[in-house]
């Protein structure tokens, strides 16, 4: 060989072909399905002609509803690769007893529940809401799209990078196996030596720039752009819950950035921030990222809730109960996700004073919690309920999330917290309100918002399906895990001794299986809502009679939302045209300003997966020529001051003219 | 907002539901800008808290008081500042709409920036000779870390001061461009405060340990 060790090393880093998992027979089997899959798809793009369209229509695209899809899309490629990772998991520990060791060698299964983690918060369940909200608010408030289009383009595309990144890890090295935290000193370099970490850092890093982005642009939307007369309390509760869980992006995801940058530098650098020596603290870590993590799940659940008022209102044709009541509640839940971090770690030993602080500050959140939960009832209460599909989902998570909201309040006694800390009973906490709350929210916004977006309504027997399979799947799966906490089994095992305990665990795997069926419910029902979409077209743009702005466009809305912005006079502003008679207006169209698309989002997204890709990897060269090519593509971009254009009266006559007949024809 | 006066009354039965002429929503960009760099302003926020957790841990090695010489470090804050100064008077000028003026307040804002960084790498390689590198103890690692962030946003402030001087340059003080030097100045600024911090806690506070 005439090539030298050295030349390979500053070419490769430390990638070699060690990295490439030939060894794992289930990665290789994975690897040829995703592969086939993959090149399968390419070709059908190719044999259908249809690069052309995805670059200009979609890849480029700055519409804000456009982005809201595609984020819903990667949501849902993510939420497979997610639930395949839980399956496995389920299967190994209904497997592992005795001296049965399961199919899957601890390094593997390590890495499955840290993925699994990792991709259900950071790439489904964040893409989900962000999706929704993206595609939502602008057309809730009577905007004509986000305060920065570009931005918003670029923050998907840097998402959907970090997505990529955790994919690539799968095929090429390996993922962290720390636990979806990564808490060192075992993420630090002495313990986590190899690339699983790195990537883990990466793509989270990547991602996080486009959530914090996308969470500045879905403020000064909702704060700068609501229509005329939209004073703050006649905004709809969704845009509320949005605009609050972007405060709470804001002001939380930069602490997860620093925080993984210190332990970056630990890692390359040598410094000390975190290790066990040189005067480092381990806490520290803890401490930062709980003072993210925290505020992080009431980022997932609060667009949750707003989905479910606005569900609850518009099922039951009646007014949100305590409209005001639910808008002060979601604030101060707001403020107060900040004040709990500490109740993850009640056995760090902070000492009787702080763990108390910290309990009752836990125990405080349930109040404004359970108003909401008051709030829907009242909804309901003498309302003519219509049980379509996103009721349902509302029915089931009340239900839900009010027995994870009780365990959450054991939780958060801090001697009771002492024993169940770690424990199964946790894992069934959170998934708990997770799936009950943010999962069923997203299924019902999905079913709720899916006709707006494409124009025909879900079938709604697939939707039942998923509905009823996802339920009751999720008692058998995580009501077991309560038991198993109870006796005192820990997380993250993957064999047990203790042969009595082996049933619940083969009960929790057959509800992984029903819920396995929900989500194939679910895609069916994409699929078989997508052949029969003539008979579930819906032409009015209004199929739900509902109550909020979206509703007064068409379905799905023209590229312009409005074509003459609304004004707003009463709370559910749609609702209050409807009854006083507003007659949708026929001519005296404008000239509608709106932003071009551009292809430098995607672009400068690839070239952060290249750069994180290299820093994993350790080929400098390459990080180095990626972070220079990334600041003048960026610079560049900047230069391009030609970024808007009109949309010509006479178009919008045309588009409105044919909704005129549309509706004409459909009365 | 402007557009308030554009609502029509109507009678009370069938008011207007929308408005006849195009809707123009105030621009967001400051805005956005703002909370971003509150969102930075956390990043420091973090920095400062691991400096306050770990600043004592020395692991045997050197403090801040066997390292800081407060001479450089009165100088450098004194570049920052008058940095800020000057970039006020580019502000001042670009409001009368004097291109010229401008830029030269912007070339010397830029050029105390560059005296900053220069001066800071100078007491890192200094610090660095005597040993006390970001390895050496977990003060060293918060302390270089705290300050270099500090640096890597001037020295970033530094190549967008460029940019925007060669935009003006071809464009002139066009609305886009002044928006993006007051988003610039904003940026400066906030980079003025946190530096205070950073003088006070870090090197004052430490001095006197």
């Amino acid at each position: 060989m005439s090539i030298s060790p050295d030349l390979l090393t500053f070419v490769f880093g430390r990638l070699t072909f060690e990295a490439l998992p030939f060894h794992e027979p289930i990665l290789v089997a994975t690897f040829a399905v995703v592969a086939l899959g993959g090149a399968g798809l390419l070709a059908l793009l190719t044999y259908l002609k249809v690069w052309g369209y995805l670059w200009t229509e979609w890849l480029t695209t700055i519409d804000h509803k456009k982005i809201g899809v595609m984020y819903i899309i990667m949501a849902v490629i993510m939420l497979v690769r997610g639930f395949s990772d839980a399956i496995m998991m389920r299967l190994q520990q209904a497997m592992a007893f005795g001296d049965a060791q399961g199919y899957l060698p601890p390094e593997h299964y390590d890495q499955i529940f840290t993925a699994h983690g990792v991709i259900m918060i950071f790439f489904v369940a964040m893409p989900l809401i962000t999706g929704l909200m993206n595609f939502v608010v602008p057309l809730q408030i009577g905007a004509r799209d986000v305060a920065f289009p570009f931005l918003n383009n670029f923050s998907f595309w840097m998402t959907a990078g970090g997505a990529v990144l955790v994919m690539i890890s799968l095929f090429i090295g390996e993922f962290a196996k720390t636990g979806w935290l990564a808490y060192p000193p075992l993420s630090g370099i002495a313990y986590s030596p190899g690339v699983g970490v790195d990537y883990y850092i990466w793509s989270l890093q990547i991602a996080g720039v486009g959530t914090l982005l996308s969470g500045v642009n879905l403020i000064a939307t909702i704060v700068k752009m609501r229509a005329p007369g939209m004073t703050l309390m006649r905004m709809p509760i969704f845009t509320w819950t949005a605009l609050c869980s972007n405060i709470l992006i804001v002001a939380s995801f930069p602490v997860l950035t620093a925080t993984l940058v210190l332990l970056s530098l630990d890692r390359y650098v040598g410094t000390n921030f975190f290790t066990n020596d040189f005067g480092g603290s381990a806490m520290m870590y803890v401490n930062l990222i709980w003072i993210w993590g925290h505020p992080e799940v009431y980022i997932l659940v609060l667009p949750a809730f707003g989905v479910f008022s606005e569900v609850t209102a518009t099922f039951c044709g009646k007014r949100l109960f305590g409209y005001a009541s639910m808008v002060y509640a979601t604030v101060v839940i707001t403020i107060l996700s900040y004040l709990v971090w500490l109740h993850h770690f009640f056995t760090m030993g902070s000492g009787a004073s702080v763990n108390s602080f910290f309990g009752i500050t836990t125990m405080i959140i349930s109040i404004p919690t359970g108003a909401k939960i008051f709030n829907w009832l009242f909804t309901m209460y003498r309302g003519r309920i219509r049980f379509e599909v996103p009721m349902l989902w509302t029915v089931s998570f009340m239900v839900t999330f009010t027995i994870g909201g009780m365990t959450g309040v054991l939780l958060a006694v801090p001697p009771a917290d002492f024993v169940l800390h770690n424990s199964l009973f946790l894992i069934a906490h959170f998934h708990n309100v997770i799936i009950g709350g943010v999962v069923f929210g997203m299924f019902a916004g999905i079913t709720y918002w899916f006709p707006k977006a494409f124009g025909f309504r879900l079938d709604p027997f697939w939707g039942k399906m998923s509905f009823w399979f996802w339920t009751v799947g999720f008692y058998f799966a995580f009501m077991p895990l309560y038991v198993l906490g109870l006796m005192g089994v820990t997380r993250r095992v993957n064999h047990f001794e203790d042969p009595s305990l082996q049933i619940w665990f083969v009960i929790a795997a057959f509800g992984a299986v029903l819920i396995a069926i929900g989500i194939a419910s679910f895609l069916i029902q994409l699929f078989v809502s997508f052949r029969r979409r003539e008979a579930l077209k819906d032409v009015t743009g209004d199929p739900w009679n509902g109550r909020t702005l979206e509703w007064s466009t068409s379905s799905p809305p023209p590229a312009y939302n409005f074509a003459l912005t609304p004004v707003v006079h009463d709370l559910d502003a749609w609702e209050d045209m409807k009854r006083r008679g507003y007659v949708r207006p026929t001519e005296g169209f404008i000239p509608i300003h709106m932003p071009k698309n551009t292809g430098a989002g995607v672009i400068l997204a690839g070239v952060s997966v290249v750069i994180g890709f290299a820093m994993i990897w350790h080929i400098w060269w390459l990080a180095g020529l990626g972070f220079v090519s990334l600041l003048a593509i960026a610079i560049g971009h900047t230069f391009n001051y030609n970024r808007d254009f009109h949309i010509p009266a006479d178009e919008v006559v045309r588009t409105e003219g044919r909704r005129t007949q549309l509706l004409a024809a459909g009365a | 907002m402007s557009t308030h006066t554009t609502i029509t009354p109507g009678d009370a039965d069938t008011p207007m539901f929308y408005l006849a002429e195009e809707h123009h929503p105030e621009n967001g960009t400051l805005l956005g800008f703002w909370i971003y760099l509150m969102s930075d302003c956390l990043i420091f926020a973090v920095l400062f808290a691991m400096y306050g957790v770990l600043g004592r841990s020395y692991a045997a090695g050197p403090s801040g008081a066997d390292l800081f010489d407060l001479t450089t470090v009165a100088i450098n804050t004194a570049m920052l500042l008058f940095s800020s100064i000057t970039y006020g008077f580019a502000m001042l000028e670009m409001e009368k709409g004097r291109q010229g003026p401008t830029l030269v307040w912007l070339v010397i804002t830029g050029l105390f920036g560059l005296a900053f960084v220069g001066l800071e790498l100078t007491e890192f390689a200094h610090l660095f000779h005597e040993g006390a590198t970001p390895q050496r103890s977990a003060f060293l690692s918060s302390f270089f870390t705290l300050v270099a962030t500090h640096g890597l946003h001037v020295s970033f402030g530094i190549v967008w001061l460029i940019t925007l001087m060669v935009q003006v340059v071809q464009k002139g003080l066009i609305p886009e461009n002044k928006r993006r030097l007051m988003c610039l100045s904003m940026f400066w600024h906030f980079l003025d405060v946190v530096w205070i911090g950073v003088f006070t806690f870090v090197y004052l506070m430490g001095s006197l340990r």
